[in-house]
């Protein structure tokens, strides 16, 4: 478990690994905080925030110099293995001790199980992606496993782990800038070509922007009109204030959501939809590639009407004739388009309650793992898996003295992002927002459990909660943001991001703590 | 088991360092399990070692923990139980349901630090014990009635259960010997064997105090039986035991022979777990034997871990036996220091050692199961069965279970040989056995006879009846009681089954007409109530629907008749149904006692 | 190239002869399994297809030739030539007093399946005296807003202990704790739920046959006399929650979700949840007071 929470994020998924660990499988869990998911582990390894790459270069060069690696694996299924020696070289024992802090035994130990397990996966959230080293996170997590086999394998692999209950579906539909629906790429003419026949209509061939970047347009002026669907970035993105002040300043905001969110109340026009879990009718696709139907169960209140419905109605304006398909008949038109969804129809959906994809035909089971092709012995004209060169960055926001904290961020079991949803309900476990703090920073600043404190970045400075909590390590702090209303910790946090994926840096807020007398 | 979240009680610096202390001392004679110390340790701030593993490795010292902070504090409190939750890693709300399964743990502080368990049942009951419960509760003492004691030939007794200091066992009770054991004074026990040691030959040591200490053993023949043993293969020494025709004397009258070859046939890691829980009322054999020939069981022991190459024996030891635990611990160790125990046993190039567990009031641990889960650090539930211990017994490995008499016949075939040793006894019977006598007896004590002697000749060697006897409770609140009728019946196993009883565990005690029945038989009524582990419908409810039926029989003049027909289901199904013997045998003696008319009128 | 792939579980079949009808199972699957499978409907309390079975409530029991007693089929494994019988006055006899001492120690009156089968083997519960005849009188624990705690309704099964524990939860929020009639799942020292190790996830509540857990929701209704199964519908859909998946079965009554389980038989949840998925879905009908 490499930056996971699963236990709080994931529960379920988690029970599946326990399962695993009741049967005696072995668990590692690198993460800076010793969470609920690392107490599980066998070892907790609790790295420095953003040296996830320098571990795992640290973690590739020991199993390349102790000869643990499958060589038949990478002879035959990968490329690139030579630029990948040369680029971990400098990641000895020591240095990879030093830059990550943690003692040298403790990463031979985990590259030793890794290695030599007989199936291993590696599983991963938030804890990878949200850097401005992101992507390259990954890719380092990545070529552990092109070095050791464990991928493609039943047992074996790599696991991101979905926070949104249809992130992989939006995606799977098309919702990103640089893929149409199917995951198909928007650069591809042939491609292009097929949908546009489909859809009678012409494609960009270049690809639009995501979040981060819309955000960047935004405060160059080059995008003043926002339809934002079912999010709220007024909340959740980092530096909120920054980002707050650019919605306001749009030209034309359209909102469509089932709450009146502060993204929402910033909006021109507000388009009250139903939810879609509960009141409509639908598919999501979940973590494990698994398409399965959400249905209605409730009437929605006053005048909500269903997302398809709405686009539907908006569609029609722009297009008389457009009608009203039923979510099945747009689904049966995905089917067409998109080759790895073909396979599952809406009755299948039904029947077998969810199905795996890539499910090209009727008669496909559906596919439990990806990338089972790089054990096949001819591969098949595919180019091997290639090794790539991921270098280790520190986080962009310094430490020094007048911030010498280190912030972090995560969700805890019974909320949930912004807390929109999870506010709902009185859940008898939850705590409220506090800054978790390790014994010892807290004894430094004479701070105790309950006392508040003011904290500052270099972008904001909030009022907030003390929790002592054993389980950080000195010099890191940790809090959730799932209590806009009452904390906004999105002011402190910063607003780097991976030019690759977006993604941006909520892991690393450099912060300052002082306490503040009780009035 | 991970996300170990106590509650906000904290414990005193007292209990905490009774946990580290306890954790720390445990297990010096442990061959199967990696050293102790907690089950989460730091390196620093950022490395943990933890999980299932050592977690599952440690599990086993909660009972000995339990014990060790109950013995230094005299309770348990709930940050002691939070302290030992997170020492070991077991939730607490599991430490909870542990201990709170056993009698001798509190969850309160008491009222006085030493605890008085006053024996109030069968064989104490008909001596006095009520009154003496009576007197001591009212100077003041913290009193708690208790189920035998397993000093039924000393009856009333006393179970003194110390803070701080070492437990005693008052014999033969009275207010100021009991007060005199809270000031300090020890009980130095007797053997209570009146055969003569010619007489004997299981107890041939008992009388002979040298023989407590290993020079002692030694020179009356000690290790002369393993020194046979080893001089012939492991599989020729099972065959011994075999072909003495060797029956369990913990009450089932298994083969001990089929157990042996069946675990020296799987797998190993093997496990020799030995039963000393005795709890049935009225039985004391074993105490007698540990107390005053200790080297015995651990010699016998010893040969039956090299015949099934099991290299970790334990002993279960009732908690409230406090002399016979002092005599094994120091004989254990002792044995170590000579070499007769640990990695090469007395140089026959053999690993064997023993660890020695103490239960903590609970009858039912005495099921074999039951006192496997007990040792393992769960609650004393038996298993379902099969799978039987000789393939999943201790930690789920190849386990042979047997009582401590059974075991120190082991010496006994050694030294003549498995043919000559069956020629002893009857057929089906073979070898001398053990009998409790209690009661209403002129001379109570353990009695050694060679199966075949009639229940007549055994009470004669008692001295007979004090009295006139009435009834007589054969096995325990398990067996049943029988009428004069049956004194020439040969007590063997087969001749006890044709006249529909059951030697169980050899308690013969004796009743005569002063004795109020309908209390006596509440009170065994109780007993099963008290001391069912719960798990199973059949047995929990039961026995409490007995004991109502009784009452209604007793108090408010129920026809017997329909008490009758219920007490039957009630037997039926708790016959038939339940998990394990304490179920199936809860019935047996209140069903004897209306059918003998010792209740409820004449049938 | 070499790797592993996929495991085969090979699974011998097995005979067995149920009434004296065969019936042929795989190795591994109980006497239960061959009685359904000859049709024979066996009652159950305490086994539950996603929990270890603790084999502890014995209305299950069959004779099994050879067997001194009876056997409880949950548990037993089907072995090659076992001649089972439950159609025998022992057998039916057995699971009425099993079913008599279940009725007369706790309040069963909410579980539709124990009153089918105490009519069925004709359980005499009138010949127990009140008077005379303990039974569980816990009295209800409302602790937060979640779910009750009605232990006077409690079998104990060990089923919502084995749903915390590794069957599932692995929080151990509870265990059984004394000994024999005084047994009860209770938390360290009693403490309330809010103070101990649980974290609400309701699968304790999800595999109760007895009602003894219950939502607060239901337990809210049925005391104002107005749960009406007859007008809920039960809809299959997906958490709005994180990307696992897991299915949710919502009862719905008046247009309001009044109670969410999941299904036992899928393979993402095993009818288990989190705290989010079980109980937060208030949102959906938090709707502004009319
Ligand atoms: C409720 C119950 C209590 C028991 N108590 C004891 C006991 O205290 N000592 C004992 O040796 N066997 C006891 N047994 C019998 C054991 O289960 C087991 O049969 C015995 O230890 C096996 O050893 P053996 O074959 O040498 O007799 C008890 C059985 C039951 C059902
Ligand atoms: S028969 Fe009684 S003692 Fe044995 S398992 Fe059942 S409840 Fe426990
Ligand atoms: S709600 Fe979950 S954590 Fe709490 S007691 Fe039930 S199963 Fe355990
Ligand atoms: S509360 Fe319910 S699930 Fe738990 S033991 Fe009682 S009856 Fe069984
Ligand atoms: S010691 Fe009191 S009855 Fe046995
Ligand atoms: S259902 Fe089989 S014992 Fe309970």
């Amino acid at each position: 478990m490499w930056g996971s929470n699963a236990r709080e994020a994931h529960p379920i998924f988690f029970h599946h690994a326990l399962a695993g660990v009741r049967n005696g499988a072995k668990m590692i869990a690198v993460d800076p905080r010793r969470s609920q998911t690392a107490k599980f582990a066998d070892l907790w390894m609790g790295l420095n925030v953003g040296t996830d790459i320098a571990l795992a270069n640290g973690v590739g060069k020991y199993i390349l110099d102790n000869n643990l690696q499958n060589d038949e694996f990478i002879a035959h299924s990968t490329q690139n293995i030579d630029e990948y020696r040369e680029s971990i070289e400098e990641w000895t024992l020591a240095r990879t001790s030093e830059v990550t802090g943690l003692p040298e035994y403790a990463i031979a130990e985990l590259a030793e199980t890794y290695a030599t397990a007989e199936s291993a996966q590696i599983c991963w959230t938030l804890g990878i992606t949200e850097h401005h080293t992101g992507a390259e996170n990954v890719m380092a997590l990545c070529n552990l496993s092109l070095l050791t086999g464990h991928v493609g394998r039943y047992g074996s692999g790599l696991v991101p782990v979905r926070g949104q209950n249809n992130v992989q579906g939006g995606g799977d539909m098309g919702a990103l800038p640089n893929k149409l629906t199917g995951f198909q790429d928007v650069a591809n003419d042939e491609i292009r070509a097929k949908f546009e026949a489909a859809w009678d209509c012409t494609i960009p061939a270049t690809p639009g922007k995501h979040l981060t970047l819309m955000f960047e347009a935004m405060e160059k002026g080059e995008l003043t009109t926002v339809f934002c669907i079912g999010e709220n970035p007024a909340d959740s993105e980092a530096d909120i204030n920054h980002a707050r002040a650019l919605l306001t300043g749009l030209d034309m905001l359209v909102v469509q959501d089932i709450f009146l969110t502060r993204t929402a109340e910033l909006a021109d026009v507000v388009l009250p939809a139903s939810a879609g879990w509960a009141e409509a009718e639908g598919t999501v696709t979940n973590s494990e590639r698994r398409v399965q139907r959400v249905r209605k169960a409730l009437d929605p209140p006053g005048d909500a009407k269903d997302d398809l419905e709405i686009i539907n109605m908006i569609a029609e304006r722009m297009q008389p004739g457009w009608g009203n398909p039923s979510p099945e008949e747009m689904w049966d038109e995905l089917r067409t388009v998109s080759p790895m969804h073909t396979g599952m129809s809406w009755e299948r959906l039904e029947d077998e309650g969810g199905l795996q994809w890539p499910c090209p035909t009727l008669d496909h089971p559906g596919t439990l793992y990806l990338h089972g092709w790089l054990w096949e012995d001819d591969l098949g004209g595919r180019e091997p898996a290639p090794f790539t060169v991921n270098v280790w960055r520190p986080h962009v926001d310094e430490l020094n003295d007048d911030y010498p904290l280190l912030m972090t961020t995560g969700r805890v079991l019974d909320s949930y992002n912004t807390g929109v949803q999870s506010d709902g309900y009185n859940s008898p476990i939850r705590s409220g927002e506090a800054l978790d703090m390790s014994p010892t920073d807290a004894e430094r600043l004479g701070l105790a459990t309950g006392d508040r404190a003011e904290v500052s970045s270099r972008r904001a400075t909030i009022e907030m909660s003390i929790r002592v909590q054993p389980d950080l390590p000195e010099g890191l702090c940790f809090t959730t943001y799932h209590f806009a209303d009452t904390t906004d910790t999105n002011q402190l946090t910063i607003e780097a991001w991976d030019k690759k994926s977006g993604t941006a840096e909520f892991k690393a807020t450099a912060i300052n703590v002082k306490p503040l007398v009780a009035a | 088991m991970p996300e170990i979240a106590v509650t906000a009680a904290t414990a005193t610096d007292e209990e905490r360092n009774a946990v580290a202390d306890s954790v720390l001392l445990q297990n010096p004679g442990q061959i199967s399990f990696e050293a102790a110390g907690p089950a989460l340790t730091f390196d620093g701030d950022r490395v943990a070692r933890g999980g299932q593993e050592r977690i599952f490795n440690r599990r086993h010292l909660l009972l000995p923990v339990l014990h060790d902070v109950r013995d230094a504090i005299g309770w348990l409190s709930e940050g002691a139980i939070n302290e030992i939750s997170t020492t070991l890693q077991v939730p607490p709300a599991e430490v909870y349901g542990v201990a709170s399964f056993y009698e001798l743990f509190t969850f309160e502080a008491p009222s006085a630090p030493d605890a008085l368990h006053v024996c109030d049942d069968t064989a104490c009951r008909i001596k006095g014990a009520n009154e003496l419960k009576g007197e001591l509760s009212a100077d003041g003492h913290n009193v708690h009635g208790s189920p035998c004691l397993g000093l039924c030939e000393q009856a009333p007794a006393v179970f003194v259960q110390r803070t701080g200091e070492a437990h005693v066992s008052v014999r033969s009770a009275t207010k100021e010997s009991v007060e005199a054991a809270l000031g300090g004074a020890m009980t130095n026990p007797v053997a209570p064997v009146p055969q003569s040691s010619e007489d004997l030959t299981l107890l041939r040591r008992v009388h002979d105090a040298a023989a407590v200490d290993y020079d002692g053993y030694v020179a009356t023949g000690g290790y002369e039986a393993l020194a046979k043993a080893v001089a012939m293969s492991p599989a020729e020494v099972v065959t011994h035991v075999g072909n003495a025709g060797l029956t369990g004397r913990g009450g089932a009258a298994f083969p001990t022979g089929f157990k042996w070859s069946a675990v020296a046939g799987e797998p190993g890691p093997r496990h020799l777990v030995i039963n000393a829980d005795e709890s049935e009322p009225g039985t004391f054999k074993d105490r007698v034997i540990m107390e005053h020939d200790p080297y015995s069981l651990i010699e016998a022991m010893t040969i039956g871990g090299y015949a099934m190459g099991a290299e970790q024996g334990w002993i279960y030891i009732r908690g409230e036996y406090p002399e016979a635990t002092r005599q094994l611990k120091s004989a254990i160790a002792e044995a170590r220091s000579k070499g007769m125990l640990g990695d090469n046993v007395g140089g026959h190039n053999f690993r064997f050692d023993i660890e020695l567990r103490l239960g903590a009031g609970a009858y039912i641990c005495g099921e074999e199961t039951a006192l496997l889960n007990s040792i393992e650090g769960y609650r004393g539930e038996p298993r379902n069965k099969p799978p039987f211990p000789t393939t999943h017994g201790l930690f789920g490995q190849p386990t042979a279970i047997n009582n401590v008499e059974t075991m120190v016949n082991v010496n006994q075939i050694m030294l003549l040989g498995g043919d000559e040793y069956a020629a002893i006894g009857t057929e089906k019977s073979t070898g001398t056995k053990l009998f409790c006598l209690s009661g209403h007896v002129a001379n109570p004590g353990v009695y050694e006879v060679t199966y075949g002697a009639t229940l007549r000749e055994v009470i004669d060697l008692a001295g007979g009846a004090t009295g006139n006897l009435k009834s007589i409770l054969m096995g325990g609140a398990a067996g049943s009681f029988i009428s004069t009728d049956m004194l020439d019946v040969p007590l063997t196993i087969e001749d006890s089954r044709e006249n529909g009883f059951s030697l169980g565990s050899g308690v013969v005690m004796l009743l005569n007409d002063t004795v109020d029945y309908d209390d006596f038989v509440a009170r065994i009524a109780q007993f099963f109530r008290e001391e069912s582990c719960g798990q199973c419908v059949p047995c929990r409810v039961g026995t409490v629907r007995q004991g109502e039926s009784l009452l209604r029989i007793r108090e408010k003049g129920a026809p017997i008749e329909t008490e009758r027909k219920m007490l039957d289901d009630f037997a039926m199904v708790m016959k038939d149904s339940s998990i394990c013997g304490l179920g199936h045998t809860a019935s047996g003696a209140i069903l004897s006692a209306i059918d003998l008319g010792l209740i409820g009128g004449q049938p | 190239m070499t790797f592993v792939d996929i495991p085969v579980e090979i699974r011998s079949k097995v005979t067995v002869s149920v009434d004296g009808e065969a019936v042929e199972v795989l190795e591994g699957d109980t006497i239960l399994d061959a009685c359904t499978k000859a049709g024979k409907i066996t009652p159950t309390v305490c086994y539950g297809p996603t929990v270890t079975p603790v084999n502890a409530c014995r209305v299950c029991v069959v004779e099994l030739e050879g067997a001194r007693t009876l056997v409880p089929s949950c548990s037993r494994p089907a072995e090659e030539g076992m001649v089972v019988k439950t159609d025998t006055e022992r057998v039916t006899n057995n699971r009425k007093m099993v079913l008599e001492f279940l009725a007369t120690s706790s309040d069963v009156s909410q579980s539709e399946e124990i009153q089918g089968w105490l009519g069925e083997y004709g359980a005499d519960l009138d010949r127990y005296d009140p008077a005379t005849t303990e039974r569980m009188t816990d009295e209800v624990k409302i602790e937060d807003d979640l779910y009750i705690r009605a232990y006077d309704r409690c079998v104990l099964c060990y089923k919502c202990v084995e749903a915390c524990g590794e069957d599932a939860q692995w929080t151990f929020a509870i265990a059984m704790s004394g000994r024999g009639f005084n047994n009860r799942i209770s938390t360290e020292f009693d403490v309330t739920l809010p103070d101990s190790a649980c974290v609400y996830c309701g699968n304790c509540v999800a595999v109760c046959p007895t009602n003894a857990l219950q939502f607060k929701t239901e337990f809210d209704l049925r005391k104002m006399g107005d749960w009406r199964p007859e007008d809920q519908t039960v809809t299959r859909t997906v958490c709005s929650y994180c990307g696992v998946g897991c299915n949710l079965d919502l009862h719905v009554q008046d247009n309001s979700i009044v109670k969410v389980d999941s299904p036992m038989d899928h393979s993402i949840t095993s009818g288990n949840l989190c705290v989010k998925g079980r109980f937060g879905y208030q949102y959906v009908q938090n709707r502004p007071a009319e």
